[in-house]
């Protein structure tokens, strides 16, 4: 390849290889052209398809149950003619925040420690570990959570089953650790060295340098990780599930059984049939699901723009 | 408390919370291989899974999930790396470009349950094809295609500009140079973020319950109309299903293997990564 | 060391009060080749520095007068910021530095070598300060900024603290220009108003030594002719070395002047000796702008 672009080489060749380079047709360039545009554009037809999939059934529900009467409805009972969502709602909003109470703290610390504290071989170890942690399949956290966790919470508070938030909250908390701290680590690493040399040499000590210039100028930064660990949890489904008890009534308390709208969407997915009421509120609660999770992105845009324009002020 | 007291205990608490992180990953890797690895024997992983009495085995979920995973980054991929190629290469700035960059983030954030009611309504159900490997695998390659698009873009943004220029001052097309210049660089991150995206896929089971189903055709078959349990949906239907005796014994085992596929797969991955990076920079 | 020595009223010694009141001419006088240097607040002796394989410096003896200004010149990649990086021990943030020599820091009445086992990193900084090349206020109000070192070794009560970031700002020549904004973010300052913004952070400290890393390197000339009315005054207070690479600067600010050359110093004398009549060949060539 190399040899055609010396001079020489180009002067010797044949007159004809010349004529050959020079009228070369351009077709297949538009070709793949078109292929790269179309992929891109399938995923906007992608995203478009599922809120329209999703959204049709859902409208079909609200022809026949007042949208209020869904969201607000305190009774799930199909049988009745009751879509009340709310027990499951309460319960994905109850799990989800106790997941953010045990993996924020958990995981900023991480965070904290793996831009600002740790050794390059602890880096070494841990960086690798949390990459594990966000390999496991969801199954597994739900199976390790039924078989240790939930049985320990019932050995230690006297409850019948040991199922419900307390339990979906320790797990979820686990499962948002990698997606919060690997982002929240780059938030922390993003904050321009030359502010925390200007801290240090006032005197202060590594943590006061931390906690009150780092963490502060990261905050958009971190805020927007918490955000996508929310719907990262917001969203899981099959470990919450195996430890939630799954029982559509609004939780009153932390070890009492619970559902979330994830959960009730993988248990009842199979037995209803398609196109009832019953089965459309599925779909309903699908429809929730996306719209809450479309929002948290919107969220997250906002706070990236905030975050970036933060560190543009820095400087 | 003292400036220099407050540090100490400060450093010594996010050391530890970092430790207990490795020591939640540790006894959570730990336990499931302690109770699984001693239930992985060659019978149970040759042998097909049982409806009715005790002593099944994984090996169709193994098979299925093979082909669901393969099935579904072979449509993904191609898909991924275009739009990746796309936005890398072409995409200006703009409406369009940032609608397409907003549904990729939007694509990215649908949970995985919402991708299998969508699958069901669309593969199983419109379509027609009842719970099938093909609907599986397609419904799975949609879950993983923004991942893809974004490895993709990433990488291609990596390539340095003079190994583009020095393409295109030879007189090649743009889409030349993209196939013969940008796109080999590519090879190690993009084997990478693929690799990613398949051990995702392996432990996907919200998506397939709905879409591939939970049942196995009774022979061996490449048939993509069939339907294909996989390993962790396994793992979820035997224990919700409860009908079985050794359904615990069976879930053990079979999350051992998924664990030890992920490590497997984690392990592929830093592997690739180092060799594929050693004969790029040999090449360069 | 604790942190209730920094209550300000007793950070400044009833000495520095004489010092300020003292007339023009004994700076002046300061200026001339045979008067002697007053008494140093720094000596550095045989300070060598690496980076790894790189060499910083290489056995360095400096005195640096007390209440004075010092200068740093010399070629680019020759040392200035090490040495100076040398004095407050910043060069640990890098990795791979080793420091061997003695930097000794009048603490507390009596020299103190800071690379000596057991010396806290945090109370040498309270003694010697830092100013960046590149302007560097934390993404905070202008009034935070400043009252953030305070703040940070013990100091709380709201009054003290509006009364010392009033007097830093004052001393750093800002007062004037942000006193009705002082909740404004920093970076809403100009360059030349956020470096004096992170002097006068740097002075709410109440540090005895103040370090200037080319202070004025992105700045206008009237934002660099600030700085530079600052020091003359901040001297009568404060030891200050400055790192330039402007030898007008260093004839304008400084009693003294260090050349530096390869990692090591060539010549330190008065900034007048220095400028016109340098005694070593180097220095000469230097000054009269043959090389550098
Ligand atoms: N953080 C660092 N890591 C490695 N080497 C360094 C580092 N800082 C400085 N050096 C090296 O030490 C030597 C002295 O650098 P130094 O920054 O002290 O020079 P300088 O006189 O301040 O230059 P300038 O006028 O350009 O600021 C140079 O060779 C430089 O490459
Ligand atoms: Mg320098």
């Amino acid at each position: 390849m190399s040899r055609v672009s010396t001079g020489r080489t180009a002067v010797a060749t044949p007159a004809a290889v010349r004529t050959r380079i020079r009228g070369r047709r351009r077709d297949a360039g538009a070709i793949w052209r078109g292929l790269f545009f179309a992929s891109a554009i399938f995923l906007v037809i992608s995203i478009a398809a599922i809120m329209v999939m999703i959204g049709r059934p859902a409208i079909a529900l609200f022809a026949q149950v007042r949208p209020w009467a869904f969201l607000f409805g305190r009774v799930w009972a199909p049988e009745h003619g009751l879509y009340g969502v709310l027990p499951f709602f309460a319960g994905s909003l109850a799990a989800t925040g106790m997941a953010l109470l045990i993996g924020g703290p958990l995981g900023l610390a991480g965070a904290i420690y793996l831009a600002k504290l740790a050794t390059p071989r602890a880096q070494r170890v841990m960086r690798p570990a949390i990459q594990l942690l966000a390999g496991i399949p969801s199954v597994v956290y739900g199976w390790v959570g039924l078989t240790a966790l939930v049985p320990f919470i019932r050995r230690h508070s006297g409850h019948v089953t040991g199922f419900g938030l307390l339990a979906a909250g320790i797990v979820l908390g686990v499962m948002v650790l990698p997606t919060f701290i690997s982002l929240a680590e780059d938030a922390l690493r993003a904050v321009p060295q030359d502010i925390e040399h200007g801290s240090l040499a006032l005197g202060t000590t590594r943590w006061q340098t931390i906690a009150h210039v780092i963490i502060p100028a990261a905050w958009p930064g971190i805020a927007a990780a918490g955000i996508l660990g929310l719907a990262r949890a917001i969203g899981e489904t099959m470990a919450v599930q195996m430890v939630l008890g799954n029982s559509p009534v609004i939780p009153t308390g932390l070890i009492v059984p619970a559902s979330t709208l994830t959960s009730e969407i993988v248990l009842e997915m199979g037995s209803t049939p398609q196109g009832s009421p019953a089965n459309n509120a599925l779909f309903a609660m699908g429809l929730l699901l996306l719209l809450v999770s479309l929002g948290l992105i919107v969220a997250v845009r906002a706070t990236r723009r905030e975050a970036t324009a933060g560190v543009r002020e820095a400087h | 408390m003292s400036a220099r007291r407050t540090d100490q205990i400060a450093r010594w608490t996010v050391t530890a919370a970092a430790g207990l992180i490795l020591l939640v990953l540790g006894y959570i890797l730990g336990s499931v291989l302690i109770n699984g690895l001693p239930v992985l024997s060659w019978h149970f992983l040759t042998s097909r899974s049982s409806n009715l009495g005790p002593g099944g085995g994984i090996s169709l979920q193994i098979f299925n999930t093979l082909y669901i995973v393969i099935m579904s980054m072979l449509m993904a991929v191609p898909v991924g790396l275009g739009a990746g190629v796309y936005l890398a290469e072409y995409a200006l700035p703009g409406r369009l470009t940032s609608l397409i960059r907003l549904a990729t983030e939007s694509l990215a954030s649908v949970p995985s349950i919402v991708f299998g009611l969508f699958g069901m309504v669309v593969f199983v159900n419109a379509a027609g094809l009842g719970f099938s490997r093909l609907g599986g695998a397609a419904t799975l390659a949609l879950l993983n295609l923004p991942l893809i698009v974004r490895v993709s873009e990433e990488a291609i943004r990596a390539v340095p500009a003079d190994l583009r220029h020095a393409s295109l001052a030879l007189g090649a097309t743009k889409e030349q140079t993209i196939f013969s210049a940008v796109l080999p660089a590519t090879v190690g991150r993009l084997a990478t973020g693929v690799t990613l995206a398949a051990g995702r896929a392996l432990g996907e089971s919200a998506v397939l319950i709905a879409t591939a189903g939970m049942s196995s055709p009774r022979y061996l078959t490449l048939d993509p109309l069939a339907s294909g349990e996989t390993l962790a949906v396994h793992l979820w239907a035997v224990n919700a299903e409860n009908s079985l005796s050794d359904a615990a014994r069976i879930a053990d085992g079979t999350a051992a293997f998924l664990i030890l596929a992920m490590l497997a797969v984690s392990l592929g991955i830093g592997w690739l990564a180092r060799r594929l990076d050693r004969r790029l920079a040999g090449q360069g | 060391m604790t942190t209730e020595t920094m209550s300000l009223p007793t950070m400044v010694p009833p000495a520095r009060e004489a010092t300020s009141a003292a007339p023009e001419t004994t700076r002046a006088a300061a200026r001339g080749e045979t008067d002697p240097e007053p008494q140093p607040a720094v000596r550095v002796r045989d300070l060598s520095v690496t980076y790894g394989t790189t060499l910083g410096i290489k056995g360095v003896d400096l005195d640096l007068p007390e209440r004075s200004v010092t200068a740093l010149i010399g070629p680019s990649g020759c040392g200035k910021s090490t040495f100076l990086r040398a004095l407050n021990r910043m060069n640990e943030l890098f990795p791979g530095v080793a420091t061997s020599g003695e930097v000794l820091v009048r603490w507390d009445g009596r020299f103190q070598d800071i690379y000596a086992p057991g010396v806290d990193l945090v109370e040498l900084r309270k003694r010697v300060g830092m100013v960046f090349q590149r302007p560097n206020p934390f993404p905070k109000s202008i009034v935070e900024n400043v009252i953030y070192g305070p703040r940070r070794h013990g100091v709380t009560d709201r009054a003290l603290l509006a009364e010392a970031a009033e007097e830093a700002l004052r001393q750093a020549a800002l007062w004037d220009e942000v006193k009705d904004k002082l909740n404004a973010p920093a970076a809403a300052l100009s360059g030349g108003q956020q470096q004096r913004l992170c002097i006068a952070r740097a002075l709410a400290v109440r540090p005895d030594v103040v370090l200037m890393d080319e202070p004025t390197a992105s700045l206008d000339p009237i934002s660099t002719g600030k700085i530079e009315d600052l020091l003359g005054k901040l001297s009568k207070d404060y030891t200050i070395v400055i790192v330039t690479h402007s030898l007008q600067q260093a004839a304008r600010v400084s009693e003294k002047t260090a050349f530096f050359l390869n990692g090591e110093l060539v010549e330190a004398a008065p900034t007048l000796q220095m400028m016109t009549n340098p005694r070593d060949r180097r220095t000469e060539n230097y000054v009269t702008g043959r090389f550098g």
